[in-house]
């Protein structure tokens, strides 16, 4: 019940500071309100977001997966290479790169259940891995005259929204339901919050474990290909040091990096006010090394702050007995 | 005490001749693919490209032994290499030593940001030198103003360290190997360095049998970034140049590879000078192998991978193995 309520005060610290630096962006730069602006702008954001999501299920779990934005590369480069130079039809080419997005994921997941790896070692090797495929795949070059219908998804539009921002706020509302709503997601946070006894309890934990790291992989296949789309061209080196954005939204958000406690709207508070500080700072620009140094600053103060504040109530409470 | 002491020695001697074992079989492999990788110039390229990784990869064993990760080395390198270029710059003369020694000051300073997160605020070290990695890098930046430091700022006394010395080994790889001695002979032999261990393996443990494992890991953050400040003026000789945005980018993941495969647990409490020494040769001579065998660089990423995964799989299998013969 404390749990809980810490987690409440950790969201409502993330609320207002959205709001802060929404109100710290508008007074930048002008075009900063301009409801256009703010919703192509948000589709920069989808792959980042999208891949949090799953990734907050594996930090809840106890486990890490640094391999998401290599298999991501992988899966672009692959697809690439299948319809450009072998001649596959695209559609065929996106199932084969999707396919082995999830086998690299199932691959991380064997590893880490069945040799008891530590996940941060193996998806370490995995990710190095992963892009190395990519560039043996493509080289330096880039594959690019993808056709009309595949190229461009962040300009779809569902009446004024953009297509993809609703894909990714349909699949927080999804994740939400499902580790809240159904019995296999309310397994999946015993499994996360307490390994030992969700085990006595007869709960799957180690399939668990391996289908998050599956479902971790095939998410960042989902984001190679809408990468590849958005921006028109396969590169092996696409969204290199993305695992460390989607990490922090996820830790930002109140994930413990420990396991055992997780929270999607936290996740997903965390996103936007990254998107909404970057967005700003880029309109006002502000260059992407001191966004970084931002960014970098919220994740260690989004942590040690409350640890410090706890530490004085602590005393305080000393002091008074 | 004493069986489990020769247990965990047995242990640990296994998983070195592993990577013993792995870097044989790459050095036959070399001799069939590519015998250009005997060449005498072939191996002194190779003496140049472990200094580095083998410096820092010294402080970051003892920080993995601490159960602890420092993700923010290579953005320590990229601003002890600026700010010892942007002194280089206005005072051409200072001595080579006087340098070294400001860039480990400046390591100093940085992972004591580290340590303090880590062990006063209780920040996870992997969020905090996440965090870090991206501020540190912001500072070089800041320091750099939109310039690098170019060769001509560098003087030819600090390059000619990374050609020679008066043995004839580059002065660097004397460096390194200075490194690697004190650090084996610490870890190894150091009251202190045996308190590492056991911070590592249990630090509730440690705590009650009277160590300070706060006062360790900090200890371990400010050494290992000290030595990722000393590569960054080991940087600046080697490659002659320090750019805010290039140097050290990724210099963690090698780092942190080459001591996972010389058999360095993430979980804590094990790990060796000498396995570390071994992983950083193995990566280098790799790589070199790759280049001299002419498969273009392209496959250098994908063989890092590939040995890191298989080191990991075949020490867990190892030590799946020497359990049941304890057992």
């Amino acid at each position: 019940m404390k749990l809980k309520k810490i987690n409440w005060t950790h969201q409502y610290t993330l609320l207002v500071l959205v709001a802060l630096s929404f109100m710290v962006s508008a007074h930048l730069s002008s075009h900063f309100l301009d409801p256009t602006y703010l919703l192509t702008a948000s589709t920069n954001f989808v792959e980042t977001g999208i891949m949090a999501l799953a990734m907050t299920v594996v930090i809840l779990l106890g486990e890490i997966d640094l391999s998401v934005a290599c298999n991501l590369a992988l899966t672009a480069a692959l697809t690439g290479v299948l319809w450009a130079h072998f001649g596959w039809p695209l559609p065929l080419a996106c199932v084969a790169g999707l396919t082995v997005a999830a086998l690299a994921g199932l691959g991380n997941g064997l590893l880490v259940t069945r040799l008891q790896l530590p996940s941060l070692t193996v998806t370490l090797g995995s990710m190095a891995l992963l892009r190395g495929a990519a560039q043996v795949l493509v080289g330096d070059h880039s594959i690019t005259g993808f056709p009309n219908w595949f190229i461009g998804v962040d300009q779809r539009v569902v009446g004024p929204l953009p297509a993809i921002t609703l894909l990714l706020v349909g699949t927080a509302v999804a994740w939400w339901a499902f580790l809240t709503r159904s019995v296999r997601g309310r397994m999946t946070e015993a499994a996360g919050a307490n390994p030992v006894a969700a085990r006595l309890a007869g709960i799957p934990v180690d399939a668990i474990r391996v289908r998050a790291f599956v479902v971790s992989g095939l998410v960042a296949g989902i984001c190679g290909l809408m990468m590849t789309s958005r921006v028109g061209a396969a590169r092996w080196d696409m969204a290199q040091g993305r695992e460390l954005d989607v990490i922090t939204a996820v830790v930002l958000g109140g994930t413990d990096i420990n396991g055992g406690e997780a929270s999607i709207p936290g996740t997903m508070l965390a996103l936007l006010l990254i998107g909404v500080m970057r967005t700003g700072m880029g309109l006002a620009e502000i260059n992407a090394e001191t966004q970084h140094v931002a960014v970098g600053i919220l994740l260690a103060a989004s942590i040690a702050v409350p640890n410090l504040l706890k530490r004085r109530n602590r005393h305080k409470a000393v002091n008074a007995i | 005490m004493r069986v489990t002491g020769n247990l965990l020695r047995r242990m640990v001697r296994a998983r070195e001749f592993g990577v013993m074992a792995f870097l044989v079989i790459a050095l036959a492999i070399a001799a069939l693919l590519a015998p250009r990788f005997y060449a005498p110039q072939n191996l002194r390229n190779l003496l140049l490209d472990t200094p580095l990784v083998v410096t820092v990869g010294m402080g970051m064993t003892a920080v993995i032994v601490c159960r602890q990760i420092d993700l923010s080395v290579g953005s320590i390198v990229a601003v002890s290499g600026m700010v010892v270029g942007e002194i280089y710059r206005s005072h051409p003369g200072m001595p080579t030593p006087f340098a070294m020694a400001v860039g480990m000051g400046v390591g100093v300073i940085l992972g004591m940001g580290n340590a303090l997160l880590v062990t006063y605020l209780k920040v996870p070290s992997i969020i905090t030198t996440l965090g870090t990695m991206s501020i540190y890098r912001g500072l070089a930046f800041v320091i750099a103003g939109g310039r690098q430091i170019n060769p001509n700022d560098i003087p030819a006394r600090l390059v000619s360290l990374s050609i020679t010395s008066p043995i004839g080994i580059p002065a660097l790889a004397l460096v390194a190997l200075f490194i690697f001695l004190l650090t084996h002979a610490f870890l190894g032999w150091s009251r202190a360095g045996r308190a590492v261990y056991a911070t590592g393996s249990n630090p509730d443990a440690a705590r009650l049998n009277g160590l300070a494992p706060n006062s360790i890991i900090a200890g371990s953050f400010i050494a290992c970034g000290a030595l990722a400040g000393l590569a960054g003026v080991m940087y600046a000789s080697r490659y002659g140049f320090v750019n805010p945005a290039q140097t050290g980018n990724g210099f963690e993941l090698q780092v942190i590879a080459a001591t996972v495969i010389g058999g360095t647990q993430v979980t804590g409490g094990s790990g060796t000078a000498v396995g570390t020494l071994l992983g950083c040769i193995l990566l280098a001579a790799i790589s070199n192998v790759l280049t001299v065998a002419h498969l273009s660089g392209r496959w250098q990423l994908a063989a890092y991978g590939a040995i890191i995964l298989v080191a990991i799989v075949a020490d867990s299998l190892g030590r799946r193995q020497s359990m049941k013969v304890a057992a």
